[in-house]
């Protein structure tokens, strides 16, 4: 491809997207949708911009699932890792293995051969991580019981799909009549070794992976820090990924699996944050790309010819996926709203079908008449599933929750009929002190809390917490938002606080925020939306510390007291006017704003006079006035 | 039409059961600004400035607070010391308050007995705010007897209610300069002026 035909088709993916995905979110579809939507758009079914390149573009995106992963693995810590075991290994098994053989009877019954109808069954009983995660995000719930046993279930596929490629060769079954190479799959490093052999190398692999994650990446990023290059970094963090993901195709494992276990080793290194943010923007290009490739790939024409039949597979396919994971569900005790959530959540077909259907069509497992209309039938279920996700939280759900609500015991009624006047959203080292001083003054006050951890401790000592992001508004809306008087917005991002300020102002302007600001910038954008409350989390700490060292210099404890007193209000009057001239800079790159901030901060102290003393407890106008010449 | 201030002082309204019923009844009067000191400045820190505009804008000052060892609470003291300040309340060229009135608006939980000489607490009310009198006199203004909640202790709700009609009223009466120098002259407090039902003593 040339540069002009690259940049071109570029263009209009970008394009697509930009237009697509806004699109999407204003109706509340969700991002995932939307890109499909951009793919159907600019594929062979609409305009055309792209044709059939549309499948290798989905093989290079898909390395966008590597990034997610590795993402996912920063930020679970191993301690949480471990407390999935029993959900991975068990969930996990017994969902591929329930639906992979429900699907391969169904297409015996169907007249298919044994060999065939097996790897069907395989492929068919593979859900999409790189949709399922995304929408499970962006809504807010990967950390709800129904966010949790998907990740499980997708992770336990993710390993399961070693197995599945090795026993693929076994059930080659068709005559080798056309002429394509059949070692098509990468030759590795490991294809000479025995089965013990292999087996070594993995483990050694996965041991280098931790032990270098420990002990070698930290050292690493320090050194690649140290150069205050951001594009190193970046570079060093995309490095890291690819790294993995190579190594362990060439040992081959999956390497999304490699990049998890990374992640997890690196989640409580000081670079986690850093990582994170510098692979981020890639991971969800790529994942875009990935979504608008398989948007583009349906073959509507197919689907035109043999509506029946593709439409069929899809009802039928997906109903057997989705009764298996309820059963699953109900036996490893979860709740029917998350239950459903589950299921519906893992019901499609996942993107690894693709490979998997390549390969087996290479491999003369499957003839091509079905892996043609399996691919149709993959792609629908994919683009059913963020559709399928909003009808059952919007139209199911709320119907369930009602009658689960009625039918579950006392407490839950407890909890509406009491209404806090109060709500602190974030119960971190601030919002704990502000929360724990609330209370030992016998005020009232519910929680909002997003570390699970912690919301679990709070319940124990009786606080009224909810877990979940404080922005949104069905967290607000159980928290009783409608009923209390002030919310205290005490989370850690600033981004967050702007996203929970917009939804407060949206749906319960009668509210009083009183926001946490970090700094004074972040101050400024909070007074800039509106915030008449604003706490900066240094000002009182620096000032008492600077009182401390005046007390320590020989100052009088109370003429030490006021002056502090005095220079927080002049400060709160400086902010409140450099707010009002910043409002119109926003634009200056923000170390030359900054620059600029403290020059102003720096004159207007050295115009205020400082000494003026209390004269009511002076004497010097008396003394001066009793020594006048009287005339 | 006179505009009144009521620099009110209480460091534990919230348990105030006197000043509580007495500002209910005053708050809305017409003519009265109403300003709680402990509210504004809890840490002790007086804008000054503040409270010398708002003097400026009145014509009758009242100090209410609780007599707290023959006193008023330590806030008030403070007040005194910053506000009211050389060569602008007192000094060669301190007139800005001349000519305003001024009175204590207190409560006592001794009895008007119990403040007199042979009583245990030797002296009386009008001795005992000698110190507030000075003050106002030494800022060219005219300081007017006070006007007194006593036996707090002792006294039912319906009684103090009538207190604080009777503070509305006079507040009412002051606002309007329906009271002469001729008919507070003579008084020992200003209660005098607007008599109401006493209790029955049994």
């Amino acid at each position: 491809m040339d540069q002009q035909s690259l940049l071109f088709q570029a263009m209009v993916y970008l394009a697509a997207a930009v237009v697509m995905v806004p699109l999407a979110k204003k109706l509340g579809l969700g991002s995932v949708l939307g890109y499909l939507l951009a793919g159907v758009v600019i594929g062979p079914a609409v305009t055309g911009f792209i044709g059939n390149e549309g499948q290798d573009i989905m093989h290079f995106a898909e390395f966008g699932v590597v990034m997610m992963l590795f993402i996912i693995g920063l930020e679970l810590e191993p301690k949480r890792l471990w407390k999935l075991r029993k959900s991975i290994a068990g969930l996990g098994t017994l969902q591929v293995l329930a639906t992979g053989l429900a699907i391969a009877g169904l297409a015996m019954a169907f007249g298919l051969p044994w060999k065939q109808a097996l790897a069907l069954g395989m492929i068919m009983s593979l859900s999409s991580t790189a949709i399922v995660l995304q929408t499970l995000n962006e809504k807010g719930l990967m950390n709800t019981a129904a966010g949790q046993s998907s990740f499980s279930v997708l992770l336990f596929q993710d390993i399961a799909v070693i197995p599945m490629l090795a026993l693929f060769p076994l059930l080659v079954n068709l005559p080798d009549t056309t002429a394509t190479e059949s070692g098509h799959t990468q030759a590795t490093l490991v294809d000479h070794l025995s089965g013990w052999g292999k087996t070594l190398v993995v483990l050694v692999t996965v041991g280098m992976i931790i032990l270098s994650g420990r002990f070698l990446v930290r050292p690493l990023f320090r050194v690649i820090a140290a150069t205050k290059l951001r594009e190193i970094f970046t570079a060093t963090a995309l490095l890291l990924v690819i790294g993995i993901a190579v190594l362990m195709m060439q040992v081959g494992l999956s390497p999304a699996l490699g990049a998890f276990l990374a992640g997890v080793v690196l989640a409580d290194s000081e670079y986690r944050h850093e990582l994170e943010s510098d692979i981020e923007p890639f991971k969800g290009l790529l994942l875009g790309l990935f979504f608008i490739a398989v948007g583009a790939s349906i073959d509507f024409q197919l689907i035109v010819q043999e509506p029946g039949f593709i439409v069929g597979a899809v009802l039928v396919l997906m109903a057997i996926k989705g009764i298996v994971l309820i059963v699953l569900g109900k036996t490893f005790g979860l709740k029917r709203d998350q239950n459903l959530q589950f299921a519906v959540s893992l019901c499609q077909i996942g993107e690894f079908a693709f490979v998997l259907l390549s390969f087996s069509l290479q491999q003369h497992i499957l003839p091509a008449s079905v892996t043609d209309r399996l691919v149709a039938v993959v792609a629908i279920s994919m683009a059913l599933t963020p559709l399928m996700m909003l009808m059952n939280e919007q139209l199911v759900l709320p119907f369930v929750g009602a009658r689960i609500r009625q039918h579950d015991n006392q407490r839950e009624a407890d909890a509406i009929e009491e209404r806090n006047p109060v709500i602190v959203a974030g119960f971190g080292h601030f919002g704990n002190t502000v929360g724990r001083f609330l209370r030992a003054n016998g005020v009232k006050a519910t929680y909002l809390d997003n570390d699970s951890d912690r919301v679990e401790l709070l319940r124990k000592m009786g606080f009224k917490i909810h877990y979940g992001d404080a922005s949104r508004y069905d967290l607000l809306q159980a928290a009783g938002a409608e009923h209390a008087k002030v919310i205290v917005i005490a989370i850690d991002s600033p981004e967050k606080r702007l996203e929970m300020i917009e939804t407060v102002k949206k749906h319960f302007s009668h509210l009083h925020m009183f926001v946490r600001a970090r700094n004074r910038y972040d101050a400024y954008d909070l007074m800039n939306a509106g915030m008449l409350h604003v706490y900066r989390e240094t000002i009182d700490t620096s000032l008492r510390l600077g009182q401390d060292v005046l007390s320590f210099l020989g100052y009088r404890a109370y003429k030490v007291h006021r002056a502090a007193q005095t220079f927080l209000k002049y400060d709160e009057q400086v902010l409140k006017e450099l707010a009002s001239i910043r409002d119109g800079d926003e634009y200056i790159i923000a170390s030359r704003s900054h620059m600029e901030e403290l020059d102003r901060l720096l004159q207007a102290d050295q115009q205020k006079q400082f000494t003026e003393l209390e004269s009511g407890w002076g004497e010097e106008s008396l003394i001066a006035e009793a020594n006048k010449p009287s005339p | 039409m006179a505009h009144i201030l009521v620099l009110f002082a209480h460091p534990a309204f919230e348990k105030s059961r006197i000043h509580a019923r007495l500002i209910n009844h005053i708050k809305h009067v017409q003519g009265v600004t109403f300003h709680d000191l402990y509210e504004a400045y809890p840490d002790f820190d007086i804008n000054v400035k503040r409270e010398q505009y708002l003097l400026t804008l009145h014509d009758i000052i009242i100090w209410q607070h609780p007599f707290y060892w023959y006193n008023a609470p330590a806030l008030v003291k403070q007040w005194l010391d910053l506000v009211l300040e050389h060569g602008w309340a007192y000094g060669a060229k301190g007139r800005a308050l001349a000519g305003k009135k001024v009175f204590n608006a207190i409560s006592t939980g001794g009895t008007q007995a119990a403040y007199s000489k042979t009583g245990r607490n030797r002296f009386t009310i009008t001795e005992l705010l000698a110190p507030f009198d000075q003050t106002a006199h030494l800022c060219h203004m005219t300081y007017m007897p006070p006007f007194v909640v006593q036996g707090t202790h002792k006294l039912q709700t319906a009684d103090i209610e009538l207190h604080g009609l009777q503070y509305a009223q006079l507040l009412t009466a002051l606002a309007h300069d329906r009271i002469s120098f001729d008919e507070w002259k003579n008084v020992t407090y200003l209660n005098e002026l607007v008599p109401i039902p006493q209790p029955i003593q049994s």
